[in-house]
C-alpha cells in the first residue's frame, strides 16, 4: 500500500486527521475508519472486538440450542426427560454438535476426504461463495459510510450479472479483452440500478431505502421478462435461462479445475483494498465520509452532497454488479433468473456485521461465505434446514449492533465511565444517519 | 430522518416557490395515453361484467368501444395537465380534484386498453375489485402497523417480518388447537414478539431503526423457514393444518353489486380491517392519544417538556402496531391458504411499506395505497386468464414503479413524522 498511495495522499489522509471545516464529525470511531493499524489497537482497548467474538459466540450457543429443541432424537429423549435427564442432554448436545460438524466440514476441512488438496476443498467453496458476499457487501459499506442505506445490493447484482451475461454469450471476442468488458459491463450494469437511487435521493429527496426496495423487485421482474426475449433466452429452451457464456468471457479457475474458486475472489480482494484507499486516502473518499456524517456541514463546506450521493450510489452499485459478475461468469456461467440468490440481502448484513469497514466487511463475508458453504453440507449430512444459517447470522449482526445487551448477558461490567449512550450513538452512526 | 422524501434535507435543490413536477408528470402520463390507449387503441369492445350469473341482483354489463376511451381518456388527460400547468404558471396550488380525477381517468383509460387487446376482452369487474380487496388486507394490516410505528417516531422495517410471524403462528397455533380464533391471536402476540425486539433494541439500545428492521426480517425468514422444515414437515397434521375462517356473509347487503361483497362479505379479519383503519384514523387524529403519539413522532423534546413519556409512548406504540401487523399475517395461513409455506408472505411487507408512504402516513392514505398494490397485483392474475400480449412481468413491474415516481414526489408530496428514525435521549 506504500507505493501506490505516495506522498500526495498522505498529505490527504493527514487532512483526514485534522480537518479543519467539521472537527470531530468525521473522527468518531466507527464512521471514521482512520489509520488501521491504530483502529484495531483502539477497538480491542474499547472492547469491541470482544464483543464481535462474544456475540458470535452466543449466536452460534442459541443457535445450537434451537437445532437441539427440533430435534427428533431429543424429542424422543425428553419425554422420559426425568427420570432419565442425562439422555436429553446427551441427545441435545449429540444434534447441536453434530449438525455444526457438519458445517465445518463443509466450510473449512473435511478430514475425509481421499487426498490433502481435496481435504482442503470446503475452504475454497467458502472462499467462492465468500467472493459475492464481499463485493455486495463492499457496496453496501460504501453507501453506508456515505449515510444511505443500500437495501438495492439485489437488484444491482441482477443488473450487474445480466450486463456482463449479455456480453459473454452475444459478443465473441478474443480470450482477455472479453473478460475484461464482461467485468466493465457488470460493473456499468449495477452502477446503473445505483444511479436511479442517488439521482432520485440527490434531486428530490426520495427516500433511498424505499428506490432501491422497488428497483429490487423491478430488476427481478425485468430479468425474467429478458429471457423470456430471443436475445436473452437459450436457443431451443423453454426454460427461463441464457445461454451459456463462451470460454473466453468466464473467471479462469485460480486453483485449477477441481476447485471451484474462480478469478473473481482475487477481483473482491482488489476492490477491498480499492474500496479501503478511496474512502480513506483519497479526497472523493474523505467527501463521501464528509457528507455521511454531517450533510448539513459538508454542503457549508463546500463538498456538494448531491454529486456525493449520486456518486456513492453509483459506486455502491458497480460494486454489486461486481458481484453479479462473479456470479454470472465465475460460479454460474449461464444467467438465470435466479442468479442474485440471496447475497444481495445478505451482503446487507455482512456490511453491518464489518461495521462498513473495508476489511471488516471482506472477513464478515468470508465468515458468512463459511456459514452457507457449511450450510448446504450440514442439511446434506445431519438433515438441519439451512435456515439455522440465517437465524445465527441475523443473531450476530443484532448482538453486535447493541454491545451494552452483549456484555450485560456475559456478565462484563463496564468499568470504565458509564459511556452506554455515547457508544450506542455510534453504533447508529455507523449506518443510515 | 425517516423513510421517503426528507423536505430539509441539504441535497435537494427544489427551494423554489414553483413546483414543475406535477404538470410535467401530468404531460409524460397524458402523452403516454395519447399514443397509447387512443392512437394505440384496439378497435375492439371492452366488457366490464358487473353481475354474475349466480347474483341476486343483475346489472347490464358495461361494453366500452376501447379506441373511442381511449381518445376520450387521452384528450381529457391532455386537458387537465394543461389546466395544472396554467395554475403553476399562475403561483397557484395544483387543485386536488384535479390530481384526483386524473388518477381515475388514467385508471380508466389503462383498463379498456389492456383488456381491449386481450384475447377475450371481458372480465368481471365485481371479481376484480373483490379480488382487490382481499389481496390488499394483509397490505392494510402491515401499513397500519407502519403508521403506528411511524407515527411514534421509530421506522418499522420489520413488518415484513411481523406478517410473516403472524402468518406462522397463526398456522400453528390454530392447528393445535382446532381453532381459528385462536390462530388469530397468536398471529396478533407474534407479531407483538417481533416488535419488542425492534422496540428493545431501538429504544432501549438505541440501535438505528432500519438496522434492527432489517436483521428481525431475515432472523423471522430464518427461524420460520427452520421451523417449518423441521417441526412442521414432520408432523404437518399437528402442526400446520389449520382451520380456514369462515366468510360471514350479511343477507341482503352482501347482494349489492360490485361493492357488496367487498364490503359484506369478508371473513372476521376482512371486516375488522375494515374497523381498524377507522379506529386508528379516529384514534390518532381525534383523540388525545393521537395528539400525544403525533407530537412524539413530529417533535419528542417537545413532548417530553409537556410531560409525555417519550420512549413509553413509543415503546407500547411499537408492541400495538406488531400486533395489527401480525393479526394481518394470519390472513395468508387463515384465509388465503391453509398451510404455512417458508417465505410465504413473499415481500409484502415492503410493499406495506410503500403503502403507508404513499398513503402518506395516514390510515386512510394507507388503505387506499394498499388497494391499488392489491388491484395491480390482481389485475395482473385476471389478464392472464383473458389472455394478453402484454408481459405479465411489466404489469408486476407496475406497483414498484408507481412507488418510485410517488416517493420522488410525482404524486405530490410526502412528509414523514419528523423525529422518525431518531431515537430520544433525555438531555
Amino acid at each position: 500500500m506504500s507505493a501506490a498511495n505516495g506522498p500526495n495522499a498522505e498529505g490527504i489522509a493527514e487532512g483526514t486527521a485534522a480537518p479543519p471545516p467539521i472537527p470531530g464529525t468525521v473522527e468518531t470511531p466507527p464512521a471514521g475508519g482512520d489509520d488501521r493499524g491504530r483502529g484495531i489497537l483502539k477497538s480491542i482497548a474499547t472492547g469491541s472486538s470482544l464483543v464481535a467474538i462474544l456475540a458470535v459466540v452466543l449466536s452460534i450457543i442459541l443457535g445450537g440450542i434451537l437445532i437441539a429443541l427440533t430435534d427428533e432424537d431429543v424429542a424422543a429423549a425428553s419425554s422420559y426427560f426425568f427420570s432419565r435427564p442425562g439422555d436429553t442432554l446427551g441427545a441435545a448436545w449429540a444434534a447441536a454438535s453434530g449438525a455444526y460438524a457438519a458445517l465445518f466440514q463443509g466450510a473449512v476441512f473435511n478430514p475425509r476426504a481421499d487426498s490433502l488438496a481435496l481435504m482442503f476443498r470446503p475452504l475454497t467453496e467458502t472462499l467462492t461463495v465468500a467472493t459475492p458476499l464481499i463485493l455486495a457487501g463492499l457496496g453496501v459499506a460504501v453507501a453506508f459510510r456515505a449515510g444511505l442505506f443500500n437495501i438495492g445490493a439485489q437488484g444491482q447484482i441482477i443488473l450487474g450479472a445480466m450486463f456482463a451475461g449479455w456480453i459473454g454469450f452475444s459478443w465473441h471476442l478474443p480470450f482477455g479483452l472479453h473478460l475484461v468488458f464482461v467485468v466493465l459491463a457488470g460493473f456499468v450494469g449495477g452502477a446503473l440500478w445505483g444511479f436511479i437511487p442517488g439521482i432520485l435521493k440527490a434531486r428530490t429527496g426520495a427516500h433511498e431505502v424505499i428506490v432501491t426496495i422497488m428497483l429490487n423487485y423491478i430488476a427481478i421482474y425485468l430479468v425474467g421478462f429478458l429471457l423470456t426475449t430471443p436475445s436473452f433466452q437459450n436457443p431451443g429452451s423453454s426454460n427461463p435461462i441464457s445461454p451459456r457464456l463462451d470460454e473466453t468471457a468466464v473467471f479462469p479457475q485460480i486453483l485449477g479445475p477441481q476447485f471451484r474458486l474462480h478469478l473473481g475472489f482475487l477481483i473482491a480482494i482488489a476492490a477491498t483494498y480499492g474500496v479501503w484507499w478511496l474512502l480513506n486516502r483519497s479526497t472523493v473518499g474523505f467527501e463521501l465520509r464528509a457528507v455521511g456524517a454531517n450533510p448539513f456541514a459538508a454542503r457549508t463546506a463546500g463538498i456538494s452532497v448531491t454529486k456525493g450521493y449520486v456518486v456513492v450510489m453509483m459506486l455502491a452499485g458497480g460494486l454489486a454488479g461486481l458481484a453479479g459478475v462473479a456470479q454470472v461468469a465465475g460460479t454460474e456461467r449461464v444467467l438465470t433468473s435466479g442468479i442474485a440468490a440471496s447475497f444481495g440481502f445478505d451482503a446487507i448484513t455482512v456490511a453491518l456485521l464489518g461495521r462498513s469497514h473495508p476489511w471488516g466487511v471482506f472477513f464478515a463475508g468470508v465468515l458468512f461465505g463459511a456459514f452457507r458453504a457449511g450450510g448446504v453440507q450440514m442439511q446434506t449430512l445431519t438433515g438441519t434446514p439451512i435456515d439455522i444459517v440465517l437465524v445465527v447470522q441475523s443473531l450476530i449482526v443484532l448482538f453486535i449492533a447493541a454491545p451494552p445487551l452483549v456484555k450485560a448477558i456475559f456478565g462484563i461490567e463496564r468499568k470504565k465511565k458509564p459511556r452506554k449512550a455515547s457508544r450506542a450513538k455510534a453504533t447508529v452512526s455507523g449506518g443510515a444517519a | 430522518m425517516s423513510i421517503a422524501a426528507t423536505v430539509t434535507d441539504p441535497g435537494v435543490t427544489g427551494s423554489s416557490v414553483k413546483s414543475w413536477k406535477a404538470p410535467i408528470g401530468f404531460g409524460f402520463g397524458a402523452l403516454l395515453a395519447l399514443f397509447v390507449f387512443a392512437i394505440g387503441g384496439p378497435a375492439t369492445t371492452a366488457v366490464f361484467r358487473v353481475s354474475d350469473d349466480s347474483d341476486r341482483f343483475r346489472l347490464a354489463d358495461i361494453a366500452l368501444p376501447a379506441n373511442v376511451v381511449g381518445w376520450v381518456v387521452a384528450l381529457a388527460l391532455i386537458a387537465i395537465a394543461v389546466y395544472s400547468f396554467l395554475q403553476i404558471r399562475r403561483g397557484d396550488r395544483i387543485n386536488r380534484w384535479a390530481g384526483i380525477a386524473y388518477a381515475v381517468l388514467f385508471v380508466v383509460g389503462f383498463l379498456t386498453w389492456v383488456v381491449g387487446i386481450a384475447d377475450r376482452p371481458s372480465i368481471s369487474l365485481a371479481g376484480l375489485v373483490a379480488g382487490s380487496v382481499t389481496l390488499a388486507i394483509p397490505l392494510i394490516f402491515g401499513s397500519l402497523s407502519g403508521v403506528l410505528c411511524e407515527r411514534v417516531g421509530v421506522v418499522n422495517i420489520a413488518i415484513e417480518g411481523q406478517l410473516l410471524s403472524g402468518a406462522f403462528a397463526a398456522a400453528v397455533a390454530a392447528s393445535i388447537s382446532g381453532s381459528a380464533y385462536v390462530g388469530l391471536l397468536a398471529a396478533a402476540f407474534a407479531g407483538v414478539l417481533v416488535s419488542l425486539i425492534l422496540a428493545i433494541f431501538s429504544i432501549k439500545y438505541l440501535v438505528n431503526q432500519i438496522i434492527v428492521g432489517v436483521v428481525l426480517n431475515v432472523l423471522v425468514s430464518g427461524l420460520t423457514g427452520f421451523l417449518a422444515s423441521t417441526l412442521l414437515s414432520r408432523d404437518s397434521a399437528t402442526f400446520n393444518s389449520p382451520p380456514g375462517l369462515p366468510e360471514v356473509r350479511i343477507p341482503l347487503l352482501a347482494d349489492i353489486p360490485v361493492i357488496g361483497p367487498i364490503l359484506f362479505q369478508q371473513t372476521i379479519v376482512g371486516y375488522l380491517m375494515y374497523v381498524a383503519v377507522i379506529v386508528i384514523w379516529l384514534g390518532l387524529f381525534r383523540t388525545r392519544w393521537g395528539l400525544r403519539v403525533r407530537a412524539v413522532g413530529e417533535h419528542p423534546q417537545a413532548a417530553d417538556t409537556m410531560g409525555i413519556k417519550v420512549n413509553a409512548t413509543r415503546f407500547w406504540n411499537v408492541l400495538l402496531g406488531g400486533a395489527v401487523a401480525g393479526f394481518g399475517g394470519a390472513f395468508f395461513t387463515l384465509v388465503s391458504v391453509s398451510t404455512f409455506t417458508r417465505d410465504m408472505t413473499a415481500g409484502q411487507g415492503y410493499i406495506a411499506l410503500a403503502a403507508l408512504i404513499f398513503g402518506r402516513w395516514n390510515p386512510i392514505g394507507a388503505f387506499f395505497a394498499a388497494l391499488l398494490f392489491g388491484f395491480a397485483t390482481n389485475l395482473r392474475f385476471v389478464l392472464s386468464i383473458i389472455g394478453t400480449d402484454v408481459p405479465s412481468q411489466f404489469l408486476a413491474m407496475l406497483p414498484y414503479i408507481v412507488t418510485i415516481l410517488a416517493v420522488a414526489g410525482l404524486v405530490g408530496r410526502s412528509r414523514p413524522p419528523a423525529a422518525g428514525g431518531i431515537p430520544y435521549v433525555k438531555e
